[in-house]
């Protein structure tokens, strides 16, 4: 018997830790994404279309305006951003889909674990010419769908989950051309994508079995570097790195690896590659240095945007000061980093939902009064937070967080135990000061209430 | 002085389970119990300890681990010497005759309980619930195993999920506690902590109230296990 689906129970009080219960005002309850009913109303019409002897071309037309049709009803009848269940019923209607939308285009695949989003639309910047995209976020195949039909652009970088990149490279073998970015890999959503191995095992196998594909690799994480041996057209970068526990036993024998900076190596001999592109201080490319001045904080978007130089100029032939120009002016990424407005208070949006993305963001947190950390476990999040014990949120310089979200009392337990002083709410804005700007760091779903929730200052 | 060696943590925690360490020593801290938890990496020899927590990992890392903890060999010799051991999902199916791995796989255990594990025909990825006693485990579970016992005595019957078998999950054996509960399971369920903790110094322990006692309660409810 499973309980997956059983409905959580509402939380019937709030509490703050060795205090009496909270009488916080309880003013909004988390909204767990619903599946899109509205695409089983056109089940009967998919059952036709798929039945009929259909010309692929006139099924591809059916099903994009069907598309449409979803996409304008879900927007007005509020039931989500309009991109999912509408790309669902398309590829009902046509299987082939995202092939058709991907002929004859340039094709620049980003995929990862952290930092697909910010990377894409570095890449969509740094690419300087209009370009398709669906740098929003929506990542799965229905998304990718909506971006795709919705700009005939030449050129196409897509963000694809990682799980979804055999399928993406598959569909992309009638693209003028395929470059793929592999940025990293870590434990993310353990409960559906299970191991980082295998993920890493069906790269490979992926990369090797499409057509000639070039694949700008971050050959500081030992997983890309184990997914792109063997291949031929390799731009091999390599970034300071923090985070490696996730891959602390060689891909290859399972022995322990040792890492230097950005560098890593086995006894049986597997060892990080040489890279093209590197990122210090400056990016150096080819002789040169190209010093970076990102809008955008964080090492790890210093990273995200040497991923997406190695792209623009390695492999598509871009100038280097014009791409550099370009990332520097990307301010914000869909609310990540933006200080937004919600009940006359002011709040610096961040999203982290794995350990590694915990670990960045404990960097970027300057000492502060408070902090709000906001978990949820809806299935975009992963419904095992055991992930928590694995964040380093022992280097945060705050020692007051307010724990929010479904997730509130694993998060507070987490942190008592490491010595944070919790407080469990749903209304953090009692702790909060005016003139003040709290710094929240929230999971994926969670980080979407919040964009809901708040306006730009 | 407590010691607790978390056991390969470097290849054997993937499921936030070396945060067990970080559960007894908190707990153990408000109760003026000095402790010191050791981390012993992956190739190290196991230290002496009075608690060794053994958790979760992939295939890979799983026959690895064991092997080191075979030619290690003093695992048992501390059982008998009176430490107690917390296993968790690999770390239990290691504790056992055999364990399967891969496509039909037969891999030796440490012969510490006797169990078994194959392969099931599915994952059991969700939240379990256990009776354990008077007490309830709550923890998630995420393993492709079924485990049969011939002989001693499981953990406790399974509530709500699959565990060993659908029936019972884990092992309860004079020295060792095993559970396919991630979580932690010590942070989810601190009476369990508590438990180990108090087998450790040999008394029982002062009530603590943390916000651990208000999750597990959460849990329990929301998972429809208490009425």
């Amino acid at each position: 018997m499973r309980l997956l689906d059983r409905k959580r129970r509402p939380h019937t009080r709030e509490v703050r830790t060795g205090e009496s219960p909270l009488k916080g005002a309880s003013s909004f309850e988390k909204s767990q994404p619903r599946p899109p009913r509205l695409a089983f109303l056109l089940l009967p019409l998919v059952s036709v279309v798929r039945m009929s002897p259909l010309i692929a071309p006139l099924r591809t037309a059916v099903a994009l305006g069907a598309m449409r049709l979803v996409n304008g009803a879900s927007r007005r009848l509020g039931q989500g951003a309009g991109t999912v269940a509408g790309g669902r019923v398309a590829l009902l209607l046509q299987p082939r889909l995202v092939s058709h939308l991907l002929k004859g285009r340039s094709v620049v695949l980003v995929t990862g674990t952290n930092g697909k989003t910010t990377t894409t639309a570095l890449t969509v910047a740094a690419m300087g010419q209009p370009v398709a995209s669906n740098v929003t976020g929506s990542n799965m195949l229905a998304g990718v769908v909506a971006a795709l039909a919705a700009d005939r652009s030449h050129t196409a970088v897509l963000e694809v989950d990682e799980s979804y990149l055999s399928l993406t490279l598959a569909d992309s073998h009638l693209a003028e051309s395929v470059t793929v970015m592999l940025l990293n890999l870590s434990r993310d959503q353990l409960d559906r994508v299970t191991e980082v191995r295998s993920i890493a095992a069906l790269w490979s196998r992926a990369l090797h079995d499409a057509r000639p594909v070039t694949v700008v690799a971050n050959v500081s994480d030992p997983l890309v570097a184990y997914a792109v041996a063997g291949l031929d057209r390799v731009v091999k970068v390599r970034v300071p790195t923090t985070w490696n526990s996730d891959a602390l036993s060689c891909p290859l024998c399972t022995q322990a690896l040792s890492f230097g900076d950005g560098d890593w190596s086995c006894h049986c001999g597997f060892t990080s590659p040489d890279a093209n592109v590197r990122l210090g201080r400056d990016i150096s490319w080819n002789g040169s240095n190209f010093p970076l001045s990102l809008s955008l904080p964080g090492a790890f978007n210093a990273a995200n945007a040497t991923m997406a130089f190695a792209t623009a100029v390695v492999v598509h032939a871009h100038d280097p000061a014009e791409v550099i120009a370009a990332m520097n002016a990307v301010t914000s990424v869909a609310g990540r980093f933006e200080i937004r407005e919600w009940r006359g208070r002011r709040w610096r949006l961040m999203l982290a939902k794995n350990p590694a993305g915990i670990e960045a963001l404990c960097r970027e947190v300057g000492p502060s009064r408070l902090l709000v950390i906001d978990m949820n476990d809806g299935i975009a999040d992963g419904r095992d937070p055991s992930w928590l014990y694995d964040a380093p949120f022992e280097n945060l310089s705050t020692r007051t967080v307010i724990c929010m979200g479904s997730r509130r009392l694993d998060l507070a337990t987490r942190l008592q135990y490491a010595g944070f002083e919790v407080l469990v709410t749903k209304n953090p804005v009692d702790f909060t000061r005016d003139g003040e700007v709290t710094d929240v760091i929230a999971n994926y779903t969670a980080f979407a209430d919040w964009m809901n929730r708040s306006q730009p200052c | 002085m407590l010691t607790v060696a978390v056991v390969y943590p470097d290849v054997l925690s993937t499921y936030g389970d070396s945060g067990n360490a970080l559960v007894l020593r908190a707990r153990a801290q408000v109760r003026g119990i000095a402790s010191t938890v050791i981390e012993c990496r992956f190739g190290e020899s196991l230290p002496h300890a009075d608690i060794y927590l053994i958790g979760g990992g992939e295939d890979g890392p799983q026959r690895a681990a064991c092997d080191y903890l075979r030619r290690d060999g003093s695992l048992g010799r501390r059982i008998d010497d009176g430490a107690h051991v917390l296993a968790v999902c690999a770390g239990f199916q290691i504790l056992g005759a055999s364990f399967e791995v891969g496509a039909g796989e037969i891999y030796q255990g440490l012969d510490l309980l006797p169990i078994v594990t194959t392969r099931g025909t599915q994952r059991s990825v969700g939240d379990l619930v256990v009776r354990v006693g008077s007490e309830l485990l709550v923890g998630f579970e995420n393993h492709g195993g079924v485990s049969t016992m011939s002989g001693g005595d499981a953990l406790g019957e399974v509530v709500s999920g699959f565990g060993n078998d659908g029936r019972v999950d884990g092992a309860s054996a004079p020295g060792v506690t095993a559970t396919y509960a991630h979580g932690p399971v010590l942070a989810l369920n601190p009476w369990l902590a508590d438990e180990i903790l108090a087998r450790a110094v040999g008394y029982q322990l002062e009530p603590y109230a943390s916000v651990a006692d208000d999750l597990h309660l959460e849990r329990c409810r929301a998972l429809g296990a208490l009425s």
